[in-house]
């Protein structure tokens, strides 16, 4: 539907203009792992999703921390505080696994397509630069679903 | 997100990622990507299609069973076409569409136009089951009352005390955008999420609202309140055209 020439000059120059300030992270880590239907799946999105009552993304630049989403929440509960405006909502608005597809991965363990669900998912507020500033949250997270023994994610954007 | 996925899989956690902006992907290389020709804000391709959505979650899980990488594969089906305007069946709103009020000053056109927004929103959260407002804790027409104080007001007092006057101005504008847009959406006709964001900017006085907040914030001097002049309130996409529409009523 949208690629990045579909866009307008103006969106497209924004894109296209940071792609001179990213760079492959040092390394080329590769961790092989067991048959999906063995796995243990989490989702961490960067769409600003916080449960209803939990503190919201501070559009000030401080958003590199995230919010936990426990599994069992339901759609009615998460919403969205993200400092862009540049995206789509409205599907968000519509049905929220067009962002944060948690219905789809439990049908998926259901169906045992996939192992089983984590016990929490996670979210993060994207638009950070640089991106080595997600360094410390990520790797303090990866300690948390590693106790939660989620050995697949699935990362979402907006 | 690929940065995110980087991290955790040099921690040990085998990752994928759905991947908007192919260019930016290709130049992290993250362990594993999906890149997906969707618009931004729909990873997954399509709202209450959950066919498609599945679709493209196994294409995208199915490449942790990988033996290596980096990956960054292509989707190869475009989003289908997803119409926002479907009628719900079995509801039905009590009252004609709103006529926006063209006289009055702009605080009572906003009051006047939250308050005949308020039927078809209580019909999208019947429609839906959710609604995504509830950040601010403020009702649609006190967030209105905030945002147009903010306009005259030097110091403006924040409504939470854990947010600044800021952050609190941010999640005042976009709970009340999402209001009109989750009211929009279930009224009669079809709406692209493109004709919505155009009836919002251009046609309505929240719109107008929001504008001016913008233009405030672009002549402040307080940092906090840089987001709302760049990336936090008005789309890159109708900043021009907004800023046209007001050099022509500036010029009458």
């Amino acid at each position: 539907m949208v690629r990045l020439s579909d866009l307008l000059p103006e969106e497209q120059e924004s894109h296209l203009s940071k792609v001179p300030t990213l760079q492959p992270l040092p390394g080329q880590p590769w961790v092989r792992g067991k048959p999906l239907a063995q796995r243990r799946v989490a989702i961490v999105t960067t769409a600003g999703l916080c449960v209803r009552g939990d503190r919201p993304f501070d559009s000030g630049g401080a958003g590199m921390d995230y919010r936990v989403i426990p599994e069992g929440t339901y759609a009615a509960d998460v919403i969205m505080s993200h400092v862009s405006v540049n995206y789509d909502r409205s599907g968000f608005q519509s049905d929220w696994n067009v962002v944060f597809p948690l219905e789809r991965l439990r049908e998926l363990v259901r169906e045992k397509v996939v192992g089983a669900v984590g016990a929490f998912h996670y979210s993060f507020m994207g638009a950070i630069a640089p991106i080595t500033l997600y360094e410390g949250k990520a790797r303090e997270l990866a300690a948390l679903l590693k106790e939660d023994d989620v050995d697949g994610v699935l990362l979402t954007p907006v | 997100m690929s940065a995110l996925g980087h991290y955790l899989e040099e921690e040990g956690i085998p990752t994928v990622s759905i991947s908007l902006i192919r260019e930016h992907t290709a130049a992290i290389k993250p362990p594993r990507a999906l890149w997906v020709p969707f618009m931004l804000g729909r990873p997954l391709g399509v709202p209450n299609d959950s066919e498609f959505q599945r679709k493209v979650m196994t294409a995208a899980l199915s490449l942790l069973e990988r033996e290596a990488g980096p990956i960054l594969e292509d989707f190869p089906e475009d989003a289908p076409y997803e119409d926002l305007g479907a009628e719900p069946e079995g509801l039905s709103c009590p009252v004609t569409f709103p006529r926006l009020r063209s006289e009055g000053t702009l605080a009572e056109r906003l009051s006047d136009e939250i308050a005949q927004l308020q039927v078809w929103h209580d019909l999208s959260v019947r429609h839906r089951g959710r609604t995504t407002l509830g950040a601010t804790g403020l009702s649609p027409q006190a967030i209105g009352e905030f945002l147009v104080s903010s306009l005259s007001e030097e110091e403006l007092a924040s409504y939470r005390p854990d947010v600044g006057a800021a952050a609190a101005l941010k999640l005042a504008t976009d709970e009340l955008k999402a209001y009109y847009y989750e009211a929009k959406s279930v009224q009669p006709g079809r709406h692209s999420p493109a004709e919505i964001e155009h009836w919002f900017w251009m046609e309505t006085s929240v719109g107008q609202v929001f504008f001016e907040i913008y233009k405030k914030a672009t002549r402040s001097t307080d940092p906090t309140m840089k987001p709302l002049a760049t990336v936090a309130l008005v789309p890159r996409t109708v900043r021009e055209a907004l800023k046209a529409r007001d050099a022509v009523s500036a010029s009458r």
